[in-house]
Parts: C-alpha cells; structure tokens; sequence
C-alpha cells in the first residue's frame, strides 16, 4: 500500500450533505446499528470500512432508505440531508432516491438495452422532454460512467451480455442519470478483477468532482486508494470517523487499529 | 473420512489407479442401477402414453368419417303438403302451415323412393333385402332432415331432389369394420342382408364414406340415433367457459400474486392466506361444483346449466393453480432487479409492473395455460351444476344451457349403443387436440419471452 499518498492528501474546509444523528437500526430483534452519528462532506468519499456483519452495508442503506424494502426492519433516530429528516413521514422515499442514487455490490443491470438501462430513470423522472435530450443525457452518463467508448456502437445490445467491470460501470452511468447528489456505493468491486477494479476506482476519484460518494468496502486497500473520509464500524458501532489519512496511520482506537493491522475481522 | 482409514485399511501407500477399488465399484454399480431405474421409469411412461394415444386414436378417428347414403326424393306435394300451402303469399303462413306435417309423416316419402333401389338389390346380389330393411338402413334422423329442408326451401316441393343421408350407425360400424357379421346375427337391430346390401351399395357408389363436419359442430342427438350425434354444443359451451375463466381467473389471479409477493407485508394474515391458497389447489375438484350449486345456483339463482356457472366454477378452481405458479414466477426473478429499480427512483409499483412482471411474464403464461387446460378437462364440477343435461340447441350466450367436452364425453359413455364408444373416443380426441394447442402455446410464449440474466 502506498501510504505517502494517503499522507500527502488533505482535505478541504465542504458543506456537510449528510448528517445522521444517533442512529439505530433494528432487525425484528436484533439491534443491528447502535447509536451510529456520522457527517458526511458534499464532493468528498467517504469509505465505512469494517468487519463482515459490522453494519456498515445496513447503515449505507439507511441513506436512501432501501431498508424500507425490508418488513421487519426499523429505524429510529434521524438523518438530515441538506437538514432535512429523510425519515419524516412527509418525505417519499422515491423522490428521496432520485436524490440519493445507488450502486449494489453485484453489477445488475436491468435485462434491457444498454440504452434503456441508462435512460430508464431519466424517463421515469421526466428529466428529458424528447428523444434528443435523451439521448444526450444517455450519452452524458455513459461518459461519466467511463464506459461510452466502449459501448457507443453497440446501445441496443442487451446490458447484461458486458463484461462484468463493464456492467457495474453501466450501473453506475444508470445512477448517475437521475441526477443524484449523493451516490451510494455498496462494495461497488467485490465481483469485479484487479483491472475493472481499477477502472471504478478511478471514475470514483472524478465523480467526486461533482457527488458526495459513499462507499462501503471491504478492502482497506480500496478505502485508503480511493477516500478522504473513513468511518470504522464493528459490531454495529462506529468506532472511528476521520480523515483518511489519520484513520490508517494513526488510529485512535484501539479496535480500529487491530482492524486495520490485520488482527481482527 | 472413510475413505480414508478404507485406502489406509488397504494397500499402505500405494495403490494402482487401474484397479478398481471395492468402494468405487459399489459407487459405479449404485450409479448404473439408478439410471436403469430412471429409464424404466420413463419408459413406462412412455410405454403407457403411447397405448393411451393408440387406443383413442383407434377407437375414436373413425368418428370423424361417416356413412351416407345417396337417395332421390320426389318432394310429392301430396304428402309433404296437402294443403297447397306453397302456393301462398306469405312466406311465414307458408312455413306454418307446412310445419303442420310432423316428421312422422316424412318417413313414408323416403321408404318409398327407397322401393325401387330394394327391388333392384333383391333381384340381384342381396336376395333377402325388402324396402322396410332398406328404408331401415338410413338413419331415423332422415325424416328431420327431409322435413327441415322442405321447410327451408318450399319452392321445390314437386321436385325430385338427391339427398344424402346417414346411414344407420350398425351399418356405418359395418363399414368401419367394427360390427361383423358374427355380431350382426346376434343383433336384432340389424340384419345380415342389410350388411349385403351396405357392400353391394358402396360398390354402386350409392353409399360413400367421408369426412363429418357434423361430428365437430354438430349437436348431440339421442340414444337410438348415435350417427347423428356430435359435439358443437359441448364445444360452444368449452369456448365460453374457457372464456370466463381467461376474463376472471387471470386478473383475479394474476393481481391477487403480484399484491402477496411484492407488496403485501409478511404477517400472520399472509401467512394464513399463503397456507389456504396451496390447499385449495388441492381441494378435489367436485368440492368446487358443490360450492357452486350452493352459491351460484341456489343463493344467486344464476341458471342451472349455463356455461356461466360452469365458468365461475372453474374461475375457482383454476385460480390456487395460477396464484402458486404466477408467485412462483415472480419469486424467481432476482431481488437485484427489485433493487436496481428501486435504486434509480422507481416507485414500488413501478418496479414491479416495468421490471418484474415483464421477466416473470413467461412463467405466468405457462402457469395460466396450465390452469385453463386443466379447467377445460374437468367433469366433476359440472355434473353437479347441471351441466349433464342432453342438450341439443346451441346456446346463444352465457345464460343458456350447455354442456361441456368432458361431460360430454361422459356422457357419450354412458349410453348404451356400442356406436358411442367412437363417439367418446373422438370427442376425446378433439379435447386432445385443444390441450395439445393450448400447451404448445405455452411452450411457445415461453420461449419468446424468456431473457437470460
């Protein structure tokens, strides 16, 4: 690991996009996320590392409320995005995923063209008045996604005959269709090889240019390479929240630097 | 683990890769007597297909040719209208007052056209035939038929017209090679010199085999006259049931899957309701018809016999079949599809109806089709809302009596002239045919639509 990278790169003074304020999430019984308070910078990664079953993917889905998808699950506490509660009744959940967009562990494109993978939210949204303007949005996606040279020839092949890289790099171009502001990433790499892996990383260091990305992984490799914000969960808790830099270099807690050293998880 | 104290037990070290083992032979010979089970079992099903297929098609292709005979009719105006009515202006007085002459009356006119053509016979190579056996040769529906086409064309009162008759079904199992002449001389409903004159007939071309409409389109007719029978009523009434249970059971079904598996919460309720619909599926079917008599006939006074009853019926009974197999589908397609939808901002509903349903099409169809071909092969239900009844018009809507192919094929078996086993067979046949069609289309829909991902 190249740590005089992570030395060297500091961090400026940004907005706060996401405020969670003591946070817990329950399983039917089980007290998955306790007491978890985070602040998440706009135009920043931010990285939850953490051991298996640590709460870190449970948390990130707590964001644009995909929990909600699951019956026994429960949330209290509240997260403000731009200060507003997005767990008040008032809010809709979907106009809250327009806003906050999402990638999934494992790359699943909808079984459709590449087109209309990338098009579907736009036109669900009605961000484009007519063919024209969606094409360009399409076509503004795909850039962004890093895939457009890629699959310009060819957007009416179906989007699950790419190659694996390819595909998650599809999902991303679909979720930054809408428009989002915040862009969620659930181990965006973990069915993906050294070279996609590669790819996604890079295009997570641009998107930050105009997306308050969070991302949960696996590999502190990938943390220290690709985030400037670092949370550490276990067992449900957040341990530590920092910078990067500080976060694997000098820890403050203890469990943080058991993880991180390879002791624990 | 024991395999390895066995290789340990054995040969310390070494062991030759050539020789078999004892355990790997017993593994191999386990192997080699299941897949000779597996093949016995599939050929006894095919074994036992195959005679299915053979004894219907042997018994009941016949169905589909019949016998006739050619006969000259003089339409001799004092028999068929002693009243002159023909001359009359107008044509409903006309039909009245020939409509007067019953069908009894016509009898004489074709015994009588029938004397010259026995005389013939008797003179030559069938010694024994008389005009009365002749005219007994020609099926006792042709005096119906005569006089329904004097009343549909009066103007050729007068006339010599040809007919073609059915011929009586003894003879037309004579020529089909199902009655012999030991079985005819036991018989008293047919005579060995009819047989003769039957062969002597077909060589003069005076009586023909060919193909039967009427059987497929025709209604049924009664006991004494199988020749005359077919199933159009019970195939109207098949059509219109199908056609309710499409309208009801397939949105009903279809809409009650989709709200239990993607939008219902998991609770007690759905939990309860989930147990309730797979035992429906197996409830027996007659439950289902003793359901309906209590309910559609005798609590919403619906009319007994009607294929509307008959389709409500199945609607239930097709319904557990299409919520099992559409849940299905829909639990096969792949939470990520759900989630990715979600992900860009798709409402629930959306996610459902733009992503979910169109994948989970394929399965749906098939378990619709399967649904409905088993509502188009079930008897039990309909005999006890009335639909066993002999029913000979053809019901002009939902509300008429009518019956139904399988019943109709009951009830073809239950009648005691040995000409309806044909009868039986190729209504079978024909109800064959349909749940081959109906499945073919869900293999194909299947095939058109299914996506890989």
């Amino acid at each position: 690991m190249d740590d005089m990278r992570i030395t060297e790169r500091h961090l400026d003074q940004k907005d706060i996009k996401i405020k969670a304020d003591n946070v817990q999430v329950f399983y039917g019984s089980s007290h998955a996320i306790k007491d978890v308070s985070v602040e998440i910078q706009d135009k920043t990664v931010t990285a939850f590392i953490g051991p298996s079953g640590c709460g870190k993917s449970t948390f990130l889905r707590c964001l644009n409320r995909m929990n909600d998808t699951i019956d026994i699950c429960r949330v209290e506490g509240q997260i403000l995005l731009d200060g507003e509660n997005i767990y008040d009744k008032k809010v809709d959940p979907v106009q809250l995923r327009a806003k906050v967009g999402m990638v999934f562990q494992k790359p699943n494109p909808f079984p459709k063209s590449i087109y209309d993978n990338v098009a579907y939210g736009p036109r669900i949204h009605g961000l484009a008045r007519n063919k024209a303007e969606l094409d360009e949005i399409v076509e503004k996606s795909l850039r962004r996604g890093a895939i457009w040279d890629e699959v310009k020839d060819r957007l009416d092949a179906p989007g699950t005959g790419l190659s694996g890289g390819q595909q998650q790099r599809l999902c991303i171009a679909r979720a930054v269709a809408t428009e989002p502001e915040v862009l969620l990433m659930d181990e965006p790499c973990s069915a993906l090889d050294p070279i996609a892996t590669a790819q996604v990383e890079e295009l997570i260091d641009e998107l930050r240019e105009q997306y308050s990305v969070v991302i949960v992984t696996h590999s502190m490799q990938q943390a220290a390479r690709v985030s400037q914000k670092t949370a550490f969960f276990h067992l449900g808790n957040l341990v530590e929240f920092g910078e990067t830099g500080q976060i694997f270099t000098n820890p403050v807690d203890s469990r943080t630097e058991s993880y991180i050293t390879g002791r624990i998880g | 683990m024991s395999d390895i104290s066995a290789s340990a037990a054995g040969l310390p070290g070494k062991s030759s890769l050539y020789a078999e083992s004892d355990r790997t032979r017993r593994r191999n010979a386990a192997e080699k007597r299941f897949r000779l089970y597996g093949l016995g079992a599939v050929g006894i099903g095919v074994i036992a297909l195959v005679c299915l297929l053979a004894s219907i098609l042997g018994s009941g292709l016949s169905a589909f040719q019949q016998t006739y005979l050619k006969v000259e009719i003089y339409l001799d105006p004092a028999i068929v209208d002693p009243n002159d009515a023909r001359l009359m202006e107008d044509p409903d007085a006309v039909r009245a007052e020939l409509s007067k002459v019953l069908t009894f009356g016509y009898a004489p006119l074709i015994q009588g056209s029938l004397q010259a053509q026995a005389e013939e016979l008797a003179a030559g190579p069938a010694p024994e035939i008389t005009p009365q056996l002749l005219a007994a040769m020609v099926s006792s529906a042709a005096p119906t038929t005569l006089r329904d086409y004097v009343l549909a064309n009066p103007e050729e009162i007068g006339e010599t017209i040809e007919f073609d008759f059915l011929a009586n079904a003894r003879i037309d199992q004579y020529l089909k090679g199902k009655v012999t002449r030991e079985s005819a001389a036991l018989d008293s409903r047919v005579d060995v010199a009819q047989l003769n004159a039957a062969d002597e007939l077909l060589d003069l071309g005076q009586m023909e085999k060919r193909f039967n409409w009427d059987f497929v389109f025709g209604p049924d007719a009664s006991e004494n006259r199988p020749e005359a029978a077919g199933i159009g009523v019970a195939l109207i009434g098949s059509a219109y049931m199908m056609l309710i249970v499409l309208v009801i059971a397939v949105p009903i079904g279809v809409g009650a899957s989709i709200y239990l598996e993607e939008f219902a919460r998991k609770n007690w309720l759905t939990d309860i309701i989930e147990v309730n619909i797979s035992n429906l599926a197996a409830v027996p079917s007659i439950v289902f018809g003793i359901l309906g008599l209590a309910v559609f006939i005798n609590f919403m006074h619906l009319p007994i016999s009607s294929p509307l009853v008959g389709g409500l019926v199945l609607t239930l009974m097709t319904l557990p079949t299409i919520i099992i197999a559409t849940r299905a589908a829909l639990k096969s397609i792949p939470p990520s599809i759900r989630d990715a939808a979600l992900g860009v901002g798709a409402s629930k509903m959306q996610a459902v109806f733009h992503h979910v349903l169109p994948l989970a099409m394929p399965g749906i169809l098939t378990g619709t089709i399967i649904g409905l071909a088993q509502a188009l092969g079930e008897t039990a239900p309909l005999l006890l809302i009335g639909m066993v009844a002999f029913v000979r018009d053809y019901p002009e809507g939902i509300l008429d009596p009518a019956v139904g192919l399988p019943v109709q094929v009951y009830n073809f078996t239950n009648r005691a002239d040995p000409a309806f086993v044909e009868r039986a067979s190729g209504a079978i046949i024909v109800l064959l045919v349909f749940l081959v069609i109906m499945n073919l289309v869900a293999i194909i829909l299947r095939r058109r639509f299914e996506r890989r991902w």
